[in-house]
């Protein structure tokens, strides 16, 4: 029988995953210490050749001029308090930048996992039920297409169809911000930005997970436990919905875990090619303007979201199969 | 019972594959001959509608399409195979040791590998070329470092399902040594998941090159197929084909080797395929 | 005799077209009386599973299809009827209990939801009722706690629990037939004879037929009204039990009862005063299990408490006992590949216990081991040559000669010498543990470690195997440890036995003392376990 509570699960569970985001702050704060160029030489080359005096002053006044690991300790000190730095580029506290931009990011995110999780296993456990008829064919020839279709092109060519040649939907934004929409006409507004950019992202899951969910069926259908239940001269369509499909689910939910670093990764991509104001364009922004302060507190909010995403899998994952015991 | 050959090439897809990818090999190795200008050099009017003289039409600075689309084969292809190499060879090698030797060094090799898993590995990659700054040696590395961990942990599975089968422990009782039981009994039986899994990689390479090179951050000098498509993003209202003609080219190479690491799949491990 | 229970005229089954075989059933006609048990009874290949899974059409389709005959149950052909007549019948009027309790239940729902399916299917009862009557089956099975026991998922319960809920589940309907496919070949022999005894209860109690598929005769003796024996498909020899068990007619039945290993002690050789081979003084060896996901509570398992035991140069003693009774880890720790606790191992008078594995290394030679599953046992991409050679080439003998001598061997052990250059899955089952037997003589080892050498093979094969075993002990003068779980097989290979139950050796002498007069209550309950005991003893 599970022992132990939940909550105390969860706990545990937290706290373990300290070490781990820890870890990727250190990595990432000594490999952006390596990186070519730091903030003060870009400001000052941005000033037009400014002396040295001046890229030295700068320095100092962002910490820069003290040795590394004195860096790195004020840097994990203020991080117990969430002060992660102040984006010189942007003039604003990291932290606040990163809670602006974290919403529309995971809505982004959020949108993804429903219609990608919900259509793929909707899709594999048809293309199983229909196995090895042409409706299997066509909805497995379609995945394993968008399966290799790079995510940056399926952006773009919906944005040349929808956008360019039908103009059903806008090509960049998260809403239009001249027309002053608000309640409801600023959710539709929101809902019409969000079409493709979520589209974009979720189509490469979908056919991921279809193609799983398919795979994991049939794995299923061919274990003992199914022939039991036709012993006992339970209907084909009983024995999936009320047998296969629950077992049939539990490889999906792993890889939905395993693929939030992914997700996120995607949503660099697909931020930047809808101008969408999320997170992801924010990493691609302060890549380029070199502010490593913000760079750094984008990782270490992308780690806290793999690892609470990768928590909820796990708390998914005991309800679904009495196996996993959580004392 | 079919044999391996029979089952792998008796498959339409893997046909299909194995063809767009030998044509694809042919051009990566004839591309100067086949198109025998510099792909970077200007040789006509910017954005021209494909014509005789240019099949694909000329991009927004006046470069051939079709000479850039037969260069960036030989990249892309490159590329990807040498950072599939990189991490399968140091995938395998930590997975290995990890599933060998087990207890302590399972436990850290694993929390190593986790730890990368954390990190969204585009992120990362971006940042490690940032921070090695861009060339197409970089792109190999970067690339690299992010995919190694799912190899480990195949190698890791298996390794382990091996080790504990009887032949091992036949080896341990004729006194064989480590090294030669993990190299000579173990590896070899772990070669048919590596094998599908690496060809995978392949196609997963191909796609994370093709995204940096799109947001600028591939190989300045190197002529890629996702670099072509990052420069054709903005004319895509002028010249449709800009983008569009690399892309076809990367989803059918992607998909070509997907569909061989599946025959593959599907021929070495037929118990699926009987089904 | 009055109308059969079921009437089976002429079935064939075919095989898939690459099948070495056109039909794995070829025209089998049987007649089940009620309340009879008839087992039928065949080595693997036989195609005695798929007749079962044939009558209910649970065959894997399409490849492995009936393509003839009839079979007649309660007025109708079921060849011929449809899906959802079919569907009306299965687990209503014909119920199957199946081989593997491990996999057969669904692992992510509560058991007696999985019953109660069954009365969900096939009746009109409410929920209330439909409880009930689980609750009474899960009692008609004696399983402890019934509340409990039905909210508890497959997991939590032991092969034998989850065998019961499968007979419950069987019985749910008071089915006019049940087919049971080798229902307790995957269990330990004590459960297995509870198990046996609870069919053959319930089987009266209710009057069904049942028609039993099993490969060991012994369990036929046990719970058999009437045999069939079937060989390549085909009904060999038919009749009821006491004849085709007495005087069987068909040679292959004949040499089948001949194979069965008898309960006949081996004689002690007189003792030649030497000291002992191998001595294991106090040997202890605990597992910790970390149960939960992450580290936490750690269980611990004492797999060998205190064990002790002798071998004399040149006899073979047996360990006997059951699943989880420590006799595996006590064999991998006399061959060194499980460090032990505390406690001392000594060959030859050299101490073997406690060293690194590098340091055993020059001692290997002198222990060698025959493994159980003669598929896991051999590596598939190594040639067989190599793999016997393997030993002798670690052991500084140059390539050629290792081979040669392989070559020599293999002739020995009953293989063609050409066998060296041929991979091991050009090989069946026992040849291939001719092969690890060749293997671990190549090093001309002291002691032979046999871990249920035989227990994979069909009855006939495990004869021989044994038997070669028997003249290799002989001629080579071997000593030999023999794991086994199967008293009547240590009877046949070893004059001295070693009872183990939880890490302890319980009963320990020579065979011929103790299946003359076992004094621990342990022993005395596998000898009451043994399948056909009464009818094995009156054996030759």
């Amino acid at each position: 029988m599970k022992s132990g509570s939940l909550g105390g699960y969860v706990v545990r569970r937290l706290i373990q995953t300290v070490p781990v985001v820890l870890g990727v702050v250190i990595v990432n704060f000594l490999l952006l210490q390596l990186a070519p160029g730091d903030l003060a030489t870009v400001l000052a080359g941005e000033a037009g050749g400014a002396p040295k005096e001046y890229i030295d002053q700068l320095r100092a006044r962002f910490g820069h001029d003290q040795p590394v690991y004195i860096q790195l300790f004020n840097y994990l000190r203020n991080l117990i308090v969430l002060d992660l730095g102040y984006s010189f580029r942007q003039s604003a506290p990291v932290f606040d930048l990163l809670m602006q931009r974290l919403w529309p990011t995971l809505l982004l995110m959020v949108c993804t996992l429903v219609l990608s999780l919900g259509f793929g296993i909707l899709m594999g456990l048809l293309a199983a039920l229909w196995v090895r008829t042409w409706k299997d064919n066509a909805i497995s020839v379609a995945a394993i297409i968008v399966y290799a279709t790079p995510l940056f092109w399926v952006g773009l060519m919906l944005i040349l169809v929808f956008s360019i040649r039908l103009d059903w939907f806008p090509t960049s934004g998260m809403e239009d911000v001249v027309a002053f929409h608000e309640g409801w006409a600023r959710v539709a507004d929101i809902a019409h930005h969000l079409v493709l950019p979520t589209l974009t992202l979720s189509l490469f899951y979908l056919a991921l997970y279809a193609r799983l969910m398919r795979a994991s069926m049939l794995e299923q259908r061919g274990l003992d436990y199914v022939v039991t239940a036709r012993a006992k001269g339970q209907s084909e369509r009983r024995i999936t919905t009320r047998h296969v499909f629950r077992n049939a689910l539990l490889p999906v939910v792993t890889m939905a875990g395993v693929q939030t670093g992914g997700l996120i990764g995607g949503s660099v991509v697909v931020e930047s090619i809808f101008a969408w104001p999320g997170l992801g364009q924010l990493a691609y922004q302060s890549l380029f303007a070199r502010d490593y302060n913000l760079l750094l507190g984008i990782f270490f909010l992308s780690a806290v979201l793999v690892v609470v995403v990768n928590l909820i899998v796990d708390v998914v994952y005991v309800f679904l199969d009495p196996r996993i015991r959580i004392g | 019972m079919k044999t391996f050959t029979s089952r792998f090439l008796g498959n339409p897809r893997v046909y299909l594959g194995l063809i767009w990818l030998g044509s694809l090999l042919f051009v990566a190795l004839t591309a100067d001959f086949l198109a025998p200008v510099d792909p970077f050099a200007i040789v006509g009017r910017p954005m021209s509608n494909p014509s005789a003289a240019f099949p694909l039409g000329t991009d927004s600075l006046g470069r051939d399409v079709l000479a850039g689309l037969l260069h960036g084969t030989r990249a892309t292809l490159l590329i990807a195979v040498l950072a599939t190499l990189a991490a399968v060879a140091f995938g395998t090698f930590v997975g290995a040791v990890a599933g060998y030797y087990g207890r302590l060094i399972d436990d850290a090799l694993m929390r190593f590998t986790e730890f990368f898993q954390t990190i969204p590995s585009f992120l990362f990659a971006i940042v490690l070329i940032a921070v090695l700054s861009p060339s197409a040696a970089n792109v190999v590395i970067a690339i690299a470092t992010v995919s190694w961990p799912p190899i480990a942990r195949v190698v890791r599975g298996e390794v382990l399902t091996v080790k504990s089968r009887e032949f091992v422990q036949a080896a341990v009782v004729a006194g064989q040594g480590d090294a030669a039981i993990l190299l000579k009994q173990i590896l070899p039986n772990t070669l048919s998941p590596l094998i599908v899994t690496g060809s995978l990689l392949v196609a997963t390479a191909i796609l994370v090159e093709s995204a940096l090179s799109f947001l600028g951050l591939g190989a300045p000098d190197v002529m890629s197929w996702g670099f072509m498509i990052g420069a054709g993003r903005s004319f895509m209202r002028e010249a449709w084909w800009l983008v569009t003609v690399p892309g076809i080219a990367i989803l059918l190479t992607v998909l070509a080797i997907n569909m061989i690491g599946e025959g593959l799949n599907d021929a070495l491990n037929p118990r699926l395929a009987d089904l | 005799m009055s109308e059969p229970a079921i009437s089976i005229r002429d079935l064939q089954v075919a095989l898939p077209a690459w099948s070495d075989r056109k039909l794995a059933v070829a025209g089998v006609s049987l007649d089940i009386a009620p309340g009879e048990i008839l087992c039928i009874v065949g080595e693997s290949g036989s195609g005695k599973s798929m007749m079962g899974k044939a009558i209910l059409g649970l065959l894997p389709a399409p490849h492995v299809r009936a393509v003839g005959g009839q079979v007649h149950f309660e007025g109708r052909d079921l060849l011929t009827l449809s899906e959802d007549a079919l569907r009306a019948v299965r687990g209503r009027r014909i119920a199957m209990i199946f081989q593997e309790p491990m996999t057969a239940l669904n692992p992510l729902m509560p058991v007696g939801r999985q019953i109660e399916e069954v009365l969900e299917i096939h009746t009109d009862l409410a929920p209330a009722q439909r409880r009930a009557r689980v609750l009474d089956l899960i009692r008609d099975v004696h399983l402890p706690d019934p509340e409990r026991m039905i909210a508890s998922y497959p997991h939590q319960l032991s092969g034998g629990q989850r065998q019961r809920i499968v007979i419950a589940m069987a019985l749910a309907l008071e089915p006019g037939l049940i087919i049971a496919d080798e229902p307790t070949t995957a269990l330990d022999v004590t459960t297995q004879a509870q198990i046996l005894h609870l069919i053959k209860e319930l089987q009266r109690a209710h009057g069904t037929a049942v028609l039993f598929i099993t490969h060991d005769f012994g369990v036929v003796a046990e719970i058999a009204d009437r045999v069939a024996v079937m060989r390549h498909g085909e009904v060999v020899e038919q009749g009821a039990a006491a004849d085709v068990l007495g005087a069987p007619q068909a040679d292959y039945t004949k040499a089948l009862v001949a194979a069965v290993p008898g309960l006949k002690p081996r004689l002690r050789e007189p003792a030649d005063g030497t000291p002992p081979l191998l001595r294991v003084v106090d040997l202890e060896k605990t597992y910790r299990i970390s149960s939960g996901l992450f580290g936490g509570a750690v269980r611990e398992v004492k797999a060998a408490k205190k064990v002790s035991l002798e071998l004399k140069r040149g006899s073979s003693l047996a360990l006997v006992g059951e699943s989880g009774s420590g006799k595996t880890t006590l064999a991998r720790c006399i061959i060194g590949l499980e460090s032990v606790e505390s406690g001392l191992i000594e060959l030859d008078g050299e101490r073997i216990s406690g060293r690194s594995r590098a340091e055993l290394r020059p001692h290997r030679k002198n222990i060698q081991m025959v493994f159980q599953d003669p598929y896991a046992s051999l590596n598939p991409r190594q040639r067989v040559g190599d793999i016997v050679a393997l030993g002798p080439m670690l052991n500084g003998v140059g390539r050629e000669e290792a081979i040669a001598q392989a070559r020599e061997l293999l002739r020995l052990v009953g293989l063609k010498p050409d066998a060296v250059e041929r991979y091991p899955h050009e090989f069946s089952g026992g040849q291939r543990q001719r092969i690890g037997i060749a293997r671990a003589l190549a090093v001309k080892p002291k002691l032979i470690v046999a871990d249920e050498p035989v227990s994979a093979l069909d009855v006939s094969v495990q004869k021989q195997v044994l038997e070669l075993l028997n003249d290799l002990r002989k001629s080579f003068g071997l000593s030999m440890l023999f794991i086994t779980h199967d008293l009547r097989v240590a009877a046949t290979v070893c004059e001295e036995i070693a009872i183990m139950q939880r890490g302890e050796i319980v009963e320990r002498g020579a065979t011929a003392d103790i299946f003359a007069a076992p004094s621990h209550p342990y022993t005395r309950s596998l000898f009451d376990a043994v399948p056909g005991r009464a009818w094995i003893s009156g054996l030759g």
